[in-house]
């Protein structure tokens, strides 16, 4: 059974958002991505300043099994990388809500409220 | 889906399950890399009971194999002794690859893949009707097939099951072992598919479970798919389908040393591969870390011309990307190639398989 934490937004394709104190918000990828993937192996982030769409694809991680896009769940700035991850892969199979991949400034902060919240993602993972 | 006699062992350890040629059958217990590396360290193990053993028995056994593969039987001489070979069609291309162990004239067993076990018992059941009618060939659905694979796996297979040893310990590489009948019936060979060493075994159906079981008492880690996959492209061995199929010949698929054609013996597909000439070959590749991962089907283009990665994944061992290519016949070791990956085009450099063998290394 997949862990979704209450105080996050998911996005159908399997990202979730977090809120943080300065306005922006924090991506990663939720316990069923990383369950369906396997263990991650490579890792590629945006660049901070790219300006993303919705749902542009901006990431990519690499698990044993195939390589998979990340979306940005919302249009927005980068202004934040996780650096150190891709040393650290196995921390994104092992706590998936602690090991984000970007920070985004949203363009509409009111586009996060149309993410699903925590019910709904589950239902959509059935 | 079919499904093997362990498919409820693994279901109850919690594997990830997954359809393999029409069977479903465990990916990984939770961790495809730790699985690798138990393998590579210590021991693990695979159910392979979605392989068919078909026994040969009768009169004439030798000279039907001598004829129906392109390895030559006749350089097994000592009972017990496997050997590798590739069942061809009458224009050269792969079939099946499969091990054939010698036991006595009118005994032979041999081993092939899952997708192509239905498909290659009709092509041998055909090739018996036109030219050694009193064969027997027999597969074998009744027994179930564990590898056990690792630096330890010998130890702990005699720990787990002590009633192997006096058959198990005195094996040479590529050596089997048949013991008992019925009820009590076990194969025991020192071969496998990880570039371990180690055993494959086989149990009658209803006995596998406890086997298994045992074993895993024994300390040795179930293992999926997955890491077994990772672990024989390490080893730089083909995969059936991905390396090697119908459309092309052993000679260009870096199996040149499983082919005789220099004894006077005819087999089938041997008039084509003496006319066929090579135009590509399988190498390995090889990113720098943390340079991305090479997939199946990736383009890789060369100075003489486009190639096609075969097998791709990131390598355990090696903590980097390695793969299999099919790739222009000009190309050498040594060189530098480019690979599509999405948007990119990667530098990789080309080796001679194996990337990894009992633990080390190899490039």
């Amino acid at each position: 059974m997949s862990s979704i934490p209450d105080n996050l937004r998911y996005a159908s394709s399997h990202e979730w958002m977090r809120a943080e104190s300065d306005g922006s918000y924090t991506v990663g990828i939720s316990d069923f991505a990383q369950e369906q993937l396997g263990d991650l192996v490579f890792l590629e982030v945006p660049e901070v300043g790219r300006k993303l769409a919705a749902g542009e694809a901006c990431a990519v991680v690499e698990s044993v099994k195939a390589a998979s896009d990340v979306y940005a769940p919302v249009a927005g700035e980068v202004v934040a990388v996780n650096e150190g991850l891709s040393d650290a892969l196995e921390q994104v199979n092992k706590d998936p809500y602690s090991a984000w991949l970007f920070r985004i400034k949203p363009s509409n902060p009111a586009d996060v409220q149309k993410l699903m919240d925590a019910a709904a993602y589950a239902k959509s993972i059935g | 889906m079919k499904t093997t006699p362990l498919h409820e062992t693994h279901r109850t350890a919690g594997a990830k399950l997954v359809d393999f040629a029409g069977w479903d059958m465990p990916l990984h217990y939770g961790s495809q890399i730790e699985e690798h590396h138990a393998v590579r360290r210590d021991a693990g193990m695979f159910d392979t009971s979605h392989m068919l053993a078909i026994d040969v028995e009768g009169t004439g056994a030798r000279a039907f194999l001598r004829y129906a593969l392109a390895n030559n039987v006749d350089r097994l001489t000592v009972p017990g002794k496997a050997q590798y070979a590739c069942l061809l069609a009458e224009d050269g291309g792969v079939l099946d690859d499969l091990i054939v162990y010698f036991f006595t004239e009118d005994f032979f067993r041999v081993i092939v893949n899952a997708g192509t076990a239905d498909a290659d018992l009709a092509w041998l059941g055909n090739l018996r009707s036109r030219i050694a009618p009193a064969l027997n060939l027999r597969p074998r659905r009744d027994l179930a097939m564990i590898a056990v694979q690792g630096p330890n796996a010998r130890d702990k297979t005699f720990a787990a099951l002590p009633e192997l040893r006096a058959a198990g310990e005195p094996l040479g590489v590529f050596f089997g072992a048949r013991i008992g009948a019925g009820a009590s019936e076990r194969f025991i060979a020192r071969t496998g598919y990880t570039g371990e060493d180690g055993f494959e075994l086989l149990v009658p159906n209803d006995q596998v479970a406890e086997v298994w079981m045992r074993l895993t008492r024994a300390g040795v880690r179930p293992c999926g798919l997955g890491a077994r996959d990772t672990l024989r492209l390490e080893a730089g061995m083909s995969l059936y389908g991905h390396e090697i199929d119908e459309k092309v010949t052993p000679l260009e698929s870096g199996l040149a040393w499983t082919v005789d054609l220099k004894s006077p013996r005819d087999f089938v597909g041997k008039a084509a591969l003496l006319v066929r000439v090579p135009t590509t070959q399988v190498l390995g590749l090889v990113l720098p870390p943390k340079g991305g991962v090479l997939r199946a089907h990736q383009v890789v283009h060369t100075p003489h011309g486009d190639g096609e990665i075969t097998s791709g994944t990131f390598s355990p061992t090696l903590n980097q990307s390695v793969a299999l290519a099919r790739l222009p016949a000009a190309v050498a070791p040594g060189d530098t190639v480019q690979v599509a990956v999405r948007d990119k085009r990667l530098d990789a450099r080309v080796v001679k398989p194996p990337f990894a063998r009992h633990g080390q290394s190899k490039i």
